[in-house]
């Protein structure tokens, strides 16, 4: 973790559309963003995927143009001029770039309710890496420190050491004097407060304060920053400041506390009246205070939001309309054969009738008003497989048993025996007739789900003397010598952490702790592409539900989007303050969602790379994540073992499903999002029924405006089944296209 | 929260700062080590932190060194070599001084290479699917025992494992038929197969026993036959047992009535049948196998019962095996062979009748070389087009002769291991290095020499290769042609001494020592005295005569159309094969023949015109129903 900090050729990974001019030697880590409004690689990046180009961020606003003022800054500033150059032709900012004295207040101002000036001007001048926050002076055009100490110069002002203790009790004593309802508002200040000032008092030098400090006040925290405590508190000296990626994350990053307007007023008030200012000043330079109208929150409310790295979500982050509908499905023609008619028959005819009329009449229904235009993002064009594949998916679905509270699947394990090697990740077809593994000792397998076996092409020579004109040559091609139940794949040269299989089966997809992803064929069983470019392990990759696409998310806190046929990413996704250890595609590919070891979701435009929704409430890294089928509706689970379910549309989180005791590994919707199945390290499986957690939501846009809703605590009552395994951990969950619910893990006999 | 104040970490004291900078020659002030160890422990806790993150993703609990050495690797420190293994470290206090150590014992090579006990293996990886829940209710079954290697057994395994061994090796033979069934089905034992496979090298210690060998054979069959086993590295151990049943000669065959014959035959068979079904687990043991075979047969010393054992095992292995091995290596050991058998002293009776065992396998195991290779050329020279006759009807044979094991489709072609390679590619100064094949007529020639009709004459029984008994002259070979019309009378002319070689059709009460009644197992009883049940008894039943004077119903039941002379040393009843010479009285156009000329237009591959379904094929002769 230390170099990524030190590397001194650390440069901002931002401009994705000229691969030539920018090599991968810059993009080792972006730097880290105020939040996902100010995504820098979105105003910039529009390779192949700007199919309406630049219009969506033509105009740029006020604050996006500031950020690639910044961005030209430190580009020229690292003397690279061509750089500077193409983004200023794509931005046409010729003109501007010169006159850019903004001055903060000036952004300030259009900050709304904030009270806080601050906020946009920390946006840029984080950014920029360059600006001392506590003044209002224009940003500084030249600034030549190095990034690390000008972050950790904002402790330079040196108070009373001696006083730290006397200032925290005072404001605790303040804090614990108030009215119930403004108490637990007011005691968010406690965390961000206690941690800047020890690291305030150690950056100074006084070791044996800061410890003094820590001993005294560290209990009193929330039991969700255990860990972070835990780094904290052997952290004593200013040398360790400088090599912990953590602590600049939060040093950087403002702490976002919520509080209603009658609380904030009452601390206010108490401040001044103490002329504390070392508080106040924190409080001005390090957190930002989100002010909203309304009831103060209890205290089971902030807990459920709070417990992120940086605070919680601001408000307006998640204003922005995110098109969550699902895409037309292309109309296929559905040969209605007769096998199925017979099949069918024992259940009587009008039922037949109707169950296709449905399949057929959604299909065709029109557009949905949430969904985004059909090319919003080009995508791939159909091929003959794929209507194939359609067609049998929609036979298959005729068949789906409906689930409900009353009809809970079955559900098969596939257990990986004698998996010495560590099983990593494991992940289905979408058809269920492939299963893949990734393992600790770099291999990926690949077994067939059903009774038919494996098969190579043959080699080009052989291929050579097939008849091209006949019939089955799909047949023909394919070596029968090889047939085996599961192939190898070899090539990495770390743990393969993430699998992922394209929706038409032909490629698979995995993520290593090499730092690469390789796309592997499985006609050839071979390797085809190692796409590079995270350079520090990758904990996990998604396939788009349309192919051609995928993501991909590391140890360098970015996630990537790539095209499987562009050696380096269309869109860098930055803004995690940790690394991203899962992400997913959402059902209709405009979409990206990112969860991360700093306990926050992200949701990503693939179209711009904006960061169009924050989630913050896991106490834990998130280990999994699961799209409804309908777009609408997002789960989540981490180490924390509680699953979280979001509302993509409002930006809220509706429900918290507890039960589960360790990591969430997996977490998977029904086939028509009436079921959540959850699988989790403590062996266990559980349903929840997903349908009654939606429906019970009042989610309307009054609610959404406050940006949090109370959550009824029915855990219990949503709970539908919870099924153990034999000593197995749930690695994986999939719902077949009939609505079996498979589990996959590796048995652990120990 | 309040608890976290008593929460210590793990420190290093300045103390051990200053021990290792002293330990390599430095000498630090307080404040340094105090300072150095602040940092140590600082940074052995951030190590750890970032560890923990591979940790989670490798889905584990357990902090391993690996995922410590990932973090180290990742923020570029060295990574620290030497403590790999997934056994705990145990750390251990020196009770003396306030001395504290892994313990970090001297490991012996040799004696780790040379140590008798089972090395743990390590199976396959695989996937195995059930229902573990239906409609969301009910525990079907409890997912599957896993085929570990190695594992602590649980209560019921190791009750299973108690009653198979017992009822195995028990008195009750029908008890021992049902453990042998279970065992070849059962899909749960996988975590049992060291002990059984334990249990099995056992033979070496049972060799007085040819009982309890016999049942040993029997659990090795069915644990070689159970589908859901993976042998994994434990082949070996069982084809060593086997090849010790084979090639020792066993403390049970110092008695003559002990019918040891039979269970090296088992053996042998059962030995072949690993090598099929389990040939890419034991390719590697081929070669080795041969030398092995080689060695006890060009031995001298050895005990005629092990040179059988050589010769049936060769036989068992194919007639590849046969045509380097014992082909090469026969005129050198005929000599000693024929010194057995011309020795008449009565002391000598024992040996001499193990010489004839001997004599039999290695004219079954020759005849069948001779066949197969024949018809190898036959179908090269046919383009190989037609399939393989041989290989069919070998199959069907087989599967009459033992439902128990799956037919291994006898080969033409080699069998999956590679044995031309394995053999050329052998240790320098092998034997069959410099091995290069002998043309099949003058192999012919040459075996004709040692065997004399005999030899012949077993050809001309041999099983209609062509398959579905098609009419006709017999396929054209190499010019050798023998009239199709004197087959039929050839077939009764089979009072050539068989010996050992096709007991399985001799009807029982012909006095050959190996069909005493002592079934090796319930199991196998059965199914052989079904076949031998089924021989017709044929004309010399009641003679006395060691050796069957016919043991075919005759198809042709009027009386034989000619007479025998035996040419050469006339040696009463046990007379050896090897001068014999026939010579036809009455039958028209082949008593023409001159005994010599006739001999050596014998070899007739492929003779089609068998009247009857021939199960008792020689060349299955070898092969104990099961």
């Amino acid at each position: 973790m230390t170099p990524l900090l030190s590397a001194p050729g650390e440069k901002m990974a931002a401009v994705q559309d000229a691969p030539m001019e920018l090599d991968s030697e810059k993009e080792t880590k972006p730097e880290i963003l105020s939040d996902g409004t100010s995504n820098l690689s979105g105003n910039t990046a529009s390779g192949t995927l700007s199919s309406p180009p630049l219009t969506a961020g033509g105009a740029p606003k006020q604050e996006d143009q500031q950020t690639l003022i910044a961005v030209l800054q430190f580009l020229r500033r690292n003397k690279l001029t061509e750089s500077v150059d193409i983004l200023r032709r794509e931005a046409c900012l010729e003109d501007q770039e010169d006159s850019q004295t903004l001055d903060g207040s000036g952004g300030g101002k259009g900050d709304g309710d904030g009270g806080d000036a601050n906020s946009l001007l920390s946006r840029v001048s984080i950014a920029s890496a360059a600006a001392p926050q506590s003044t209002l002076t224009p940003i500084p055009v030249k600034n030549d420190q190095p990034d690390v100490s000008v972050v950790l110069s904002a402790y330079s002002q040196q108070g009373d050491p001696s006083l730290y203790q006397v200032y925290y009790t005072g404001l605790k004593n303040f804090i614990e004097s108030v009215l119930d309802c403004h108490r637990a508002e007011l005691s968010q200040l406690f965390y961000p407060l206690f941690v800047h000032m020890y690291l305030e008092l150690v950056y100074n030098n006084h070791e044996t304060k800061a410890k003094a400090f820590f001993e005294k006040f560290s209990g009193d925290q929330e039991c969700y920053y255990q860990d972070d405590l835990q780094i904290l508190c052997g952290l004593t000296k200013k040398e360790h400041l400088k090599g912990n990626e953590a602590l600049l994350d939060f040093r950087t990053s403002r702490f976002v506390l919520r509080i209603s307007r009658d609380s904030y007023q009452l601390l206010k008030r108490h401040l001044q009246e103490r002329h504390n200012n070392q508080i106040w000043n924190i409080i001005q330079e390090h957190l930002y205070i989100d002010i909203f109208d309304g009831m103060p929150r209890s205290k089971s409310q902030i807990d459920s939001m709070s417990g992120s790295f940086a605070g919680e979500t601001r408000r307006e982050v998640n204003k922005a309309k995110v098109f969550y509908g699902l895409l037309k499905e292309p109309e296929i023609e559905v040969p209605l054969d007769d096998e199925d008619d017979e099949a069918e028959n024992e259940e009587g005819k009008p039922k037949k009738k109707k169950t296709k009329k449905d399949s057929m009449g959604s299909k065709s229904k029109k557009q949905d008003p949430n969904a985004p235009q059909q090319n919003r993002i080009p995508l791939p064009e159909l091929k003959d497989s794929d209507k194939l594949d359609k067609i049998m998916y929609m036979k298959e679905s005729t068949k789906r048993i409906r689930l409900g509270p009353e009809n809970l699947p079955s559900i098969c394990f596939y257990s990986f025996l004698n998996a010495y090697q560590g099983l990593t990740a494991v992940d289905f077809t979408d058809d269920s007739s492939l299963l893949a593994g990734g393992f600790a000792d770099s291999t990926v397998r690949v077994w067939s789900a059903t009774p038919k076996k494996l098969r190579k092409v043959k080699s080009a020579a052989e291929l050579n003397l097939i008849d091209k004109e006949s019939d089955d040559v799909l047949e023909r091609i394919m070596d029968e010598k090889t047939a085996s139940e599961s192939k190898n794949l070899y090539g990495h040269s770390g743990p393969v952490y993430g699998v992922s299989f394209s929706p038409d089966r032909n490629y698979l997809l995995s993520s290593s702790e090499d730092g690469t992803v390789r796309l592997w064929s499985l006609q050839t069983f071979t390797c085809l592409v190692g796409y590079k470019g995270h350079n520090y392990p990758v904990w996990d990759t998604h396939f788009s539900p349309f192919g051609y696409y995928f993501v991909s998310g590391g140890h360098d806190r970015v996630a990537r989007l790539w095209a499987t046929d562009h050696y380096q990413p269309l869109r860098i996704f930055a803004g995690h303050l940790a690394d991203v250890t899962c992400t997913r595609f959402h059902p209709n590919s405009n979409y990206v969602v990112t969860g991360s070891t700093d306990r926050t979701i992200r949701l990503w435009d693939v179209l711009n790379g904006n960061c169009v929704r924050f989630f913050t409430g896991h106490k834990g890294p998130i280990h999994s994540l699961a799209f409804s089928p309908n777009g609408k509706f997002l789960a989540s689970g981490s180490t924390d073992g509680r699953v979280l379910l979001w509302d993509i549309g409002h930006g809220l989180m509706i429900g918290e499903l507890k039960g589960h005791t360790d990591t969430i590994y997996a977490l998977k919707f029904s086939r028509d999002g009436e079921i959540l199945a959850s699988g989790s390290m403590d062996n266990t499986v559980r349903l929840w029924d997903s349908m009654k957690a939606f429906d019970d939501m009042e989610t309307d846009d009054f609610t959404a405006a406050t940006g949090h809703i109370p959550l009824p605590d029915n855990s219990q009552e949503l709970l539908l089944g919870m099924y153990h395994s034999k000593s197995t951990p749930v690695t994986h969950l999939h719902f077949t296209r009939r609505n079996l619910l498979l589990a996959a893990g590796a048995y652990n006999s120990q | 929260m309040t608890e976290r104040e008593e929460r210590r970490f793990a420190e290093v004291p300045r103390e051990s700062i200053k021990l290792m900078a002293e330990s390599s020659g430095v000498e630090l002030s307080e404040e340094v080590a105090a300072l150095l160890a602040e940092d140590v422990c600082y940074r052995l806790r951030e190590a750890t932190q970032n560890s923990s993150q591979f940790m989670r993703h490798a889905k584990r609990r357990k902090l391993s060194v690996e995922d410590l050495n990932r973090a180290l690797r990742w923020s570029n420190t060295e990574t620290i070599c030497g403590y790999g293994a997934q056994d705990a470290l145990p750390f251990r206090p020196l009770k003396e001084g306030e001395l504290f150590f892994v313990e970090d014992r001297e490991i012996n090579l040799v004696e780790l290479a040379l140590a008798t006990n089972i090395p743990k293996g390590c199976a396959e990886t695989m996937v195995r699917v059930h229902v573990s829940y239906l409609d969301g209710k009910g525990n079907l079954e409890p997912q599957g025992t896993v085929p570990t290697a190695v594992q602590s057994l649980s209560e019921d395994l190791l009750k299973y494992y108690q009653q198979i061994t017992r009822a195995i090796l028990g008195e009750d033979p029908h008890l021992m038929k049902v453990a042998l069934l279970d065992l070849q089905s059962n899909s749960k034992i996988a975590a049992l197969l060291p002990y059984f496979v334990y249990v099995i090298s056992g033979v070496k210690s049972v060799s007085h026993d040819l009982d309890q060998l016999n049942r040993l054979l029997h659990m090795v069959k069915s644990l070689v036959q159970n589908p859901y086993l993976y042998l994994g590295s434990y082949v070996r151990s069982l084809v060593s047992s086997v090849m010790y049943c084979i090639l020792e000669p066993l403390a049970a065959s110092i008695n003559p009535l002990n019918d040891h014959w039979t269970l090296r035959d088992y053996a042998a068979l059962l030995l072949s049948h690993i090598f099929w079904t389990h040939g890419d687990l034991v390719s590697g043991l081929y070669h080795q196998i041969l030398l092995s075979l080689q060695k006890v047969l060009s031995d001298p010393v050895r005990p005629l019962c092990s040179h059988y054992g050589a010769v049936v095992g060769l036989h068992a292995l194919g007639w590849k095996a046969v045509e380097r091995v014992l082909y090469p290596h026969l005129p050198a050991y005929w000599a000693n062979l024929q010194a057995v058998l011309d020795d008449y002293s009565v002391s000598n009776a024992q040996v001499k009748a193990d010489g004839h065992k001997v004599y039999g396998a290695i004219l079954v195991a020759v005849e069948r070389l001779l066949k197969m290779k024949a018809l190898s050329l036959t179908l090269a020279a046919e383009g190989s087009g037609a399939g393989l006759p041989g290989t069919t009807t070998g199959a069907v044979g087989f599967r009459e002769n033992s439902p128990g094991l799956s037919p291994p489709s006898e080969p033409l072609s080699e069998p999956p291991l590679g044995i031309a390679s394995h053999l050329q590619a052998g240790g320098a100064g092998c034997p069959w290095e410099e091995w290069t094949p002998v043309s099949l007529p003058a192999m012919y020639c040459e075996l004709y020499s040692f065997f004399g009709d005999s030899l012949a004459v077993r050809f001309s029984t041999g099983p209609p290769l062509g398959g579905a008994t098609p009419p006709g002259p017999c396929q054209p070979l190499e010019g050798r042609k023998e009239p199709a019309s004197s087959a039929p009378n050839l077939e009764n002319t089979r009072k050539m001494p068989q010996l050992t070689a096709s007991m399985n059709i001799s009807p029982r009460q012909d006095g050959s020592p190996r069909m005493e009644p002592q079934p090796p197992s319930l199991a196998a009883t059965e199914t052989r005295k079904t076949c031998s049940v089924e021989v017709p008894p044929g004309p010399g039943l009641g003679t006395t005569d060691i050796f069957p004077k016919a043991r075919f119903p005759l198809p042709q039941a009027g009386p034989p159309a000619f007479s025998f002379i035996i040419g050469g040393r006339q040696m009463g009843r046990r007379c050896q094969g090897r001068r014999f010479q026939t010579s036809f009285t009455p039958t028209p156009p082949l008593t023409t023949h001159p005994p010599r000329a006739y001999a050596h237009k014998l070899p007739v591959i492929g003779r089609v015109s068998k009247p009857v379904r021939r199960w008792t094929c020689s060349h299955y002769s070898l092969h104990l129903p099961l």
